[in-house]
């Protein structure tokens, strides 16, 4: 229980950094933008949402940075992330609850699967060296080196068209209103099938080449010599000795390097004109909005410190020396 | 003496293809009788271990098995090649036949897995007709023999200290009731009192159970006093062969004689620790003739010229030992 | 707040055994630097970065066009003319990614520098000095480590008046040192605890003698990873950059081709010589860092080589396979290898 606190302590540690970032990267920037914008809506603002944004961007000169803090964290800690340009007048908040469960699910799920699938395909070229398991690893490392989104566009080109089953852009046909129904399900699915394939394409051979790696490094420890030894299974060694311990470094390095993946998938969201996060934050970038852009970050960072913690957690359930009491 | 349960015959083990091709383990033969300790010493890289490892085929990439035979005698029905097994007769041969306690308790456990699933396993895949009631009651009963609380079967390797750790081993090697049990450096990583302990515990056990025991060590004081017979290593070949109490009183070989020196006794009167001068030779330029000439003190002419043969020395006890060196020359070569 | 020790070897997939290089003895490290280079992966990889590094050198010059240069031939598919085709303006696409090599080779190589930099700065002093400047300068780097690089970036560029390439370059490196810097912690760790460094603080060498003279050179390898590792990823962070453009999509690199391919539906007009080709040069340079990285890994912990053979034929002929737990069996014949002088070999008779 000790590790899961601590755990949780520097991940809460870490949302308080990245909030502070946030606090301050609009504080250094040279010139006024956010001032520029409210001055151009200015008749359609209320005098409250005009408070909002002097918080979060640091416009207001009479306060000190101190005060400014306290009043940055009581306006976040009651949601409100000030008003988007971009969908003016729509709340940032909003617009984020509504394009999040897109991502989560896309990228989620994708990312998931490309991890056990990876892991699989990496157990299998590393416990078997030599057989065409490491005929993948060229093909991998090639595709691991190609940018998400210009394997979406190449995606697209090859796949899509007028006669295509693929659709090219958009989370859902549009004339279509989400809900969970026949309808809507399974054009939300065919529309994700693309850009799931996306992710999972160029994703997917890390985790190829890490669990070979680990799978060959552990194949060499004496109590998979000790297995061998007492005559069990050929399968039994390989998923219960090998695998489950090589797995262990893999699940570590997952939790780690979603940060990386989901700075990539943000990208296919993009291309594919993918109603989640991402392609807010390229709208955003796109009108200057910058409460949008702040808001997509944080909610990013914290997506990512929770899938942190999940990870964490998994890895407690895997290995028995993190969970001893103390 | 009694019947043969294990015959080493001329196994050669390298490592390495081709030229580059390293042998660790040169033309051995050993033999090992039913219920005795077969003591095996030597300096590390003299190639001990790699005989054991061999013998079982656990050698890792890339050591390969060249030649020889490794005959396994059941205690009914004809004797059978151990190296010529498919790998499924292997596999089904392993633990049952011959059980092995490795070097290094602390890595031999997977540390993922408690005691209990450790422990079971090797039953699921010898005995897959026992009851799951009856496994856990089998590595119970295991554990009860070599001094550990039942208790303790569902405790992760981490939770126990090393000693507890290579009792585990001891008794996992014990569950299906092998003719032999190796064991390759069991107690290095252990204190001494320890050692002792646990060493003792496995002779009682083994007068219990009637098992063979090849105890690999480079502690050659313990092997003294544990083991029947002691084989002493050298460059990959054996260069002297005999009871215990032979090897302790008047070795033959200079090698013996000195490895004998390099180690306190723990009984009998005090001696002083000599050493051997100069260091094992490296595998892949081995001296011409004996190997060992170059650090012994008695080396002569014909030393560095021909390999001495493995054979019958010429004393009163030669019918029960052999040694390969040209100070003892024979006309009775043993292979 | 820091990760137990354990589980931060075990943090680099594939790298963990890094925490142990065989190489451990400085003496040994000049003849294997040169070794390395003989690592086939390594060397196909040396070779094709250095033909990205010759066209970012010559690259403008040898370009037959200016990149922004327009001309009539709008939307052209390649020709003797023009290699690669025509934008929509007509430009010339091939000496636009010629020109664009140098803007990404620079961004990727000063980011990295940055970030080893950086990285081996904290690493170091983290793995050397222990006690609370770790605790602090690894809380630190983790923070780093979760928060996501990327987004980040896009951040702080989108705030950024003018974002020329060094400034991009910066602002990566400034931000992504933090993977390498827990990587070479974990190992200064482990060499600290190493008899040579020992000897060299008992003699009273100073702490940056031993960190300079003892620990470096140890730890060459890992850096050299690190740098390479961070330079795929500022490479991969300026393209996207350009191509959702939040840098200048005035200066070209080869990002900026694919967003002015993306925002003139090249796609749609089938015009695959817009895109497919700058693509191409990403994904061959990423592989050639990657396949340098491999070297590196394979040199630190030879484990990782592929076997160089796998299957070895019996003396009966049959082929059989080197793994492990099976130790294959080349003949089984009960002959003895060599001749032991003088008499041959008699069985010997089992005494009763």
């Amino acid at each position: 229980m000790k590790y899961l606190l601590q755990r949780i302590a520097f991940y809460l540690f870490t949302a308080w950094a990245a909030i502070t970032l946030n606090f301050f990267i609009p504080r250094m920037v040279p010139g006024d933008p956010v001032q520029a914008l409210i001055t151009k809506y200015q008749g359609q603002l209320s005098s409250q949402a005009i408070d909002s944004l002097y918080v979060l961007f640091g416009l207001d000169k009479d306060k000190s940075v101190w005060e400014e803090y306290v009043d940055y964290w009581s306006q976040l800690l009651h949601g409100d992330l000030g008003l988007s340009f971009t969908f003016f007048p729509t709340p940032v908040s909003e617009i984020i609850s509504t394009s999040l469960p897109w991502t989560l699910l896309l990228v989620g799920i994708t990312t998931i699967i490309s991890f056990f699938l990876g892991t699989g395909l990496g157990v299998l070229a590393g416990w078997r060296r030599g057989s065409w398991a490491d005929g993948l690893l060229p093909v991998t490392t090639f595709l691991s080196s190609v940018p998400y989104f210009w394997l979406g566009i190449i995606a697209i080109y090859l796949l899509t068209g007028p006669d295509s089953f693929f659709p090219s852009s958009g989370g859902f046909d549009n004339g279509l209103v989400p809900a969970w129904d026949q309808y809507f399900i399974p054009n939300a699915l065919k529309h994700s099938l693309l850009p799931a394939l996306t992710i999972l394409i160029s994703s997917v051979s890390g985790w190829i080449l890490s669990m070979r790696n680990m799978m060959v490094t552990v194949a060499s420890e004496d109590y998979i010599t000790v297995a061998h030894a007492k005559g069990l299974s050929d399968r039994r060694v390989a998923m219960s000795y090998a695998a489950r311990n090589a797995l262990l470094p893999n699940v570590s390095g997952f939790a780690l390097s979603l940060g990386f993946i989901v700075g990539g998938t943000l990208l296919v969201e993009i291309v594919f004109s993918y109603p989640g996060i991402g392609f807010q934050l390229f709208q955003a970038l796109g009108a200057q909005d910058y409460p949008l852009m702040q808001g997509v970050f944080l909610i990013i960072t914290i997506s990512v410190l929770v899938a942190n913690l999940i990870a964490d957690v998994a890895y407690l359930l895997l290995d028995p020396r993190t969970r001893k009491e103390g | 003496m009694s019947k043969p349960v294990l015959e080493i015959r001329n196994l050669n083990v390298e490592y390495g293809l081709g030229d580059q091709a390293v042998r660790a383990v040169r033309d051995v033969n050993l033999t090992l009788h039913r219920g005795e300790v077969l003591g095996l010493a030597g300096e590390s890289g003299s190639g001990k271990s790699t005989l054991a490892y061999g013998m079982t085929r656990l050698l890792p990439p890339p050591g390969v098995i060249t030649g020889g035979q490794v005959l396994y005698h059941p205690e009914q029905g004809e004797a059978y090649d151990v190296l010529g097994l498919s790998d499924r007769d292997l596999r089904a041969f392993r633990w049952a036949e011959t059980a092995i306690v490795f070097q290094g308790a602390m890595n031999s456990l997977n540390p993922v897995h408690k005691i209990s699933t450790q422990l079971t396993d090797v039953l699921r895949a010898h005995r897959p007709e026992m009851s799951e009631a009856a496994c856990n009651d089998r590595a119970r009963e295991m554990l009860k023999l070599v001094g550990i609380a039942a208790d303790r079967m569902d405790a992760y390797p981490h939770q126990l200290s090393g000693g507890m750790r290579q009792r585990v081993m001891i008794g996992m090697a014990l569950i299906l009731q092998p003719q032999v049990v190796i064991m390759d450096e069991p107690t290095t990583a252990l204190d001494v009192v320890m050692q002792r302990q646990i060493l003792s515990q496995l002779i009682e056990l083994r007068e219990r159970l009637g098992f063979s025991v090849v105890f690999i060590t480079h502690d050659l004081s313990l092997l003294v006093e544990f083991s029947n017979r002691i084989a002493i290593m050298y460059g990959g070949r054996i260069v002297e062969e005999a009871p215990a109490a032979a090897i302790y009183r008047d070795s033959l070989h200079p090698y013996s004689k000195g490895l004998l020196g390099s180690f306190p006794a723990l009984r009998g009167p005090r001696r002083e620790l000599t050493g051997i001068p100069g260091s094992p030779p490296d595998l892949k330029g081995m001296p011409s003739g004996c190997s060992f000439h170059p650090r012994c003190p008695k080396a002569f002419d014909p030393c560095s010229g021909n390999i001495p043969v493995l054979g019958r020395p010429d004393t009163p006890d030669g019918p029960t030992r052999s040694v390969a060196c040209w100070l003892h020359p024979t006309e009775q070569p043993v292979g | 707040m820091t990760i137990p020790t354990s589980s931060i070897e075990q943090v680099i997939p594939g790298q963990g055994s890094m925490a142990q290089p065989e190489s451990g003895k400085p003496a040994k490290a000049k003849r294997q630097r040169f070794r390395f280079v003989t690592n086939k992966k390594a060397a196909t990889g040396l070779i094709m970065l250095s033909i990205y590094v010759l066209f970012a050198i010559i690259g403008p010059w040898i370009a037959p066009y200016e990149p922004d240069a327009r001309s009539n031939d709008l939307i052209q598919s390649p020709s003797g003319a023009h290699w690669l085709g025509t934008t929509h303006l007509g430009q010339d696409v091939f000496s636009q990614l010629l020109v664009g090599t140098r803007s990404v080779m620079f961004v990727g190589f000063v980011a990295g520098i940055v970030a080893t930099v950086l990285s081996v700065i904290i690493g170091v002093t983290a793995g050397y000095l222990g006690g609370k400047t770790d605790e602090g300068l690894s809380a630190l780097s983790n923070v780093f480590l979760v928060i996501p690089a990327l987004p980040l970036i896009i951040i702080i560029t989108s705030t950024l008046e003018s974002a020329e390439d060094w400034l991009i370059a910066l602002v990566i490196g400034l931000t992504s040192w933090s993977w390498n810097a827990r990587v070479l912690r974990a190992q200064t760790l482990s060499l600290r605890r190493r008899d040579f460094v020992d000897a060299a603080r008992a003699t009273g060498e100073k702490t940056w003698r031993v960190i300079v003279f003892e620990l470096m050179p140890n730890l060459t390898a890992v850096i050299a990873s690190g740098f390479v590792g961070t330079v795929i990823f500022a490479v991969l962070s300026e393209i996207t950059l350009a191509f959702i453009g939040v840098t200048s999509s005035t200066t070209w690199n080869w990002g900026t081709i694919l967003f002015w391919a993306q925002g003139q539906q090249a796609l749609a007009q089938e015009a695959w010589w817009w895109f497919i080709p700058a693509g191409l040069a990403i994904a061959l340079l990423g592989t050639a860092l990657s396949l340098i990285n491999f070297g590196i890994d394979e040199f630190v912990s030879p484990r990782l080589r592929s076997v160089g053979k796998t299957k070895i034929k019996t003396v009966d002929g049959r082929t059989v396979r080197m793994r492990i737990g099976f130790t294959p069996v080349l003949s089984n014949s009960p002959a003895p290898h060599t001749q032991a002088s003088p008499t041959p070999v008699v069985r010997k008779e089992v005494t009763q």
